[in-house]
């Protein structure tokens, strides 16, 4: 297979979620000296951004939106440790999580996957997340930006208890906060002193790219 | 088992011996970003036309959700349920997990109200039961702790099992006021869960033996064609030993085979039902 082939069938293949094939796709551009950010940036992610794109059309649905996920992850899993030897930075690192309380992902999780497909490194903590719990993994991992994941009316206020939690342990000013989930709007992630919302998983990416690019420009003045 | 609930002039039955129990779902803020603005300029003109809608489908009750980011919930549900309960006559769900809305909704109820919901959390159990008590309302509980929801179906009816012993032993409440939501999943997420939902169903039929309600538009969130997942998924819960859901009731492809369900598992004596409501059509 040529270069290009590879590049085509990696493409192809995650799109359509064939996991197998998308890891077998890596390993051969690696044998054939491809580098890993070659793969990872002109196939993987062009192709998790047209999963993503279909999906906002309605042309994908879930299960398709979480199979190319899986598909990517495998891959990824594979070129992680060869990006960072080549000092390939990620474009951040995003701690991700379901407040205290709640219990529901699938929303949590396709903005995970459209995430890890535009090249954010997600740490994702799962559902009914304590304020203390992320405190910790924000300590750990040190992520540019923490989510916070709400899909109940009465279970947004933890939106509020993080961010004082955060507050607290002296850490508000390290970490972006960016909220979402079905029944918050932009009112409401102001009301409690988020930087960000975002209403759907494809904002969410565009979002936490124009924050990280905010806080860049912040630090360099 | 027979949950009764009532409005001021109607009873409705639920019960595995009954037609199955269709609760309206549409008066629910969430997820409707129109509606959301309404209510939150104090717009409640949508109201009617939702109830209207869903008295039309065949609705036997209708929930009622007011839960917007930033309003007062217990003011908004107490007037809501006023006027719904001015525009028809169909028993409401009252729908919040603020314990001061079902309160609030609850007092301006006229009739015997089913409450939506409970879960095995001790900290909810000690907060919402005295309610369901004081009000002598009915409640549906949901199987999951502070822990997780479970995906096993033994665990969930262990958390079912709960539930119910603490209601009846604790705070008196008979066991047919307690309707178990035995939890549906969305099967575009993962494609095991409704057969575990289906699984959770008739062990608790027959373990229990209590009656049963869920959002049965979780099943097909985030799939095309959600309407036949719909018409699928209802017939099988039915003969798994769901006796009610709260569900779309405005779309005739759901209703439709909830109600030749109910007359195909002999819920529909003489099939008398089902042939009024097809001359019912015929008419209009």
């Amino acid at each position: 297979m040529t270069p290009e082939e590879i590049l085509q069938g990696l493409y192809d293949q995650t799109l359509v979620g064939n996991a197998p094939a998308v890891l077998d796709l890596t390993n051969a551009g690696l044998d054939a000296g491809m580098a890993p950010e070659t793969l990872l940036f002109d196939a993987l992610i062009p192709s998790l951004e047209e999963v993503g794109a279909r999906f906002e059309r309605g042309d994908f649905f879930v299960p398709e939106m979480l199979i190319a996920g899986r598909a990517m992850a495998g891959a990824l899993e594979r070129l992680r440790p060869l990006l960072a030897e080549t000092g390939v930075a990620t474009l951040g690192t995003f701690v991700m999580g379901t407040v205290k309380g709640d219990v529901h992902d699938i929303g949590k999780n396709l903005v995970n996957i459209m995430l890890e497909g535009a090249g954010f490194h997600v740490i994702d903590l799962g559902v009914q997340v304590s304020p203390e719990k992320f405190i910790e993994a924000i300590r750990t991992y040190k992520p540019d930006i923490v989510g916070f994941s709400a899909f109940l009316t009465t279970t947004m206020p933890m939106f509020k208890a993080n961010i004082n939690a955060l507050v607290k342990a002296g850490l508000r000013d390290q970490v972006i906060v960016m909220v979402g989930g079905a029944p918050v709007t932009q009112e409401y992630a102001d009301a409690v002193g988020a930087d960000g919302y975002a209403a759907d998983a494809s904002a969410a990416v565009k979002k936490a790219k124009d924050l990280m690019q905010r806080r860049r420009v912040m630090a360099a003045t | 088992m027979h949950t009764v609930v009532r409005s001021a002039s109607r009873t409705v039955v639920i019960g595995p011996d009954q037609p199955f129990c269709v609760i309206g779902e549409r008066l629910n803020p969430t997820g409707r970003r129109i509606f959301q603005d309404q209510l939150r300029a104090g717009d409640l003109s949508r109201i009617e036309l939702d109830v209207a809608e869903q008295v039309a489908g065949g609705a036997m009750m209708l929930d009622v959700n007011m839960g917007v980011p930033l309003l007062d919930e217990a003011d908004l549900l107490s007037r809501v349920v006023r006027l719904v309960q001015g525009m028809t006559d169909l028993p409401l769900c009252i729908d919040s997990s603020v314990v001061e809305a079902l309160d609030a909704g609850l007092a301006a109820y006229e009739g015997k109200a089913l409450v939506n919901s409970v879960t095995a959390e001790d900290d909810r159990l000690a907060a919402i039961l005295p309610l369901v008590k004081r009000y002598g309302a009915a409640v549906v509980a949901l199987p999951n702790d502070e822990e997780e929801i479970p995906e096993d179906p033994a665990r969930r009816l262990e958390l079912a099992r709960k539930i119910v012993d603490v209601a009846t032993g604790r705070y008196g409440i008979p066991a047919e006021d307690i309707v178990i939501d035995p939890l549906a999943m969305p099967v575009g997420a993962d494609t095991s869960l409704v057969t575990k939902t289906l699984e959770t169903i008739s062990m608790i039929r027959d373990e229990l033996g209590v009656n049963m309600t869920l959002g049965a538009s979780n099943v097909s969130f985030g799939m095309p064609h959600r309407h036949a997942l719909g018409a699928a998924f209802l017939p099988m819960a039915m003969h798994a030993g769901l006796t009610s859901a709260i569900m779309d009731a405005r779309t005739p492809q759901i209703v439709d085979a909830v109600k030749a369900a109910d007359l195909l598992l002999g819920n529909d004596e003489w099939g008398a039902n089902w042939i009024s409501m097809f001359r019912a059509r015929q008419a209009g």
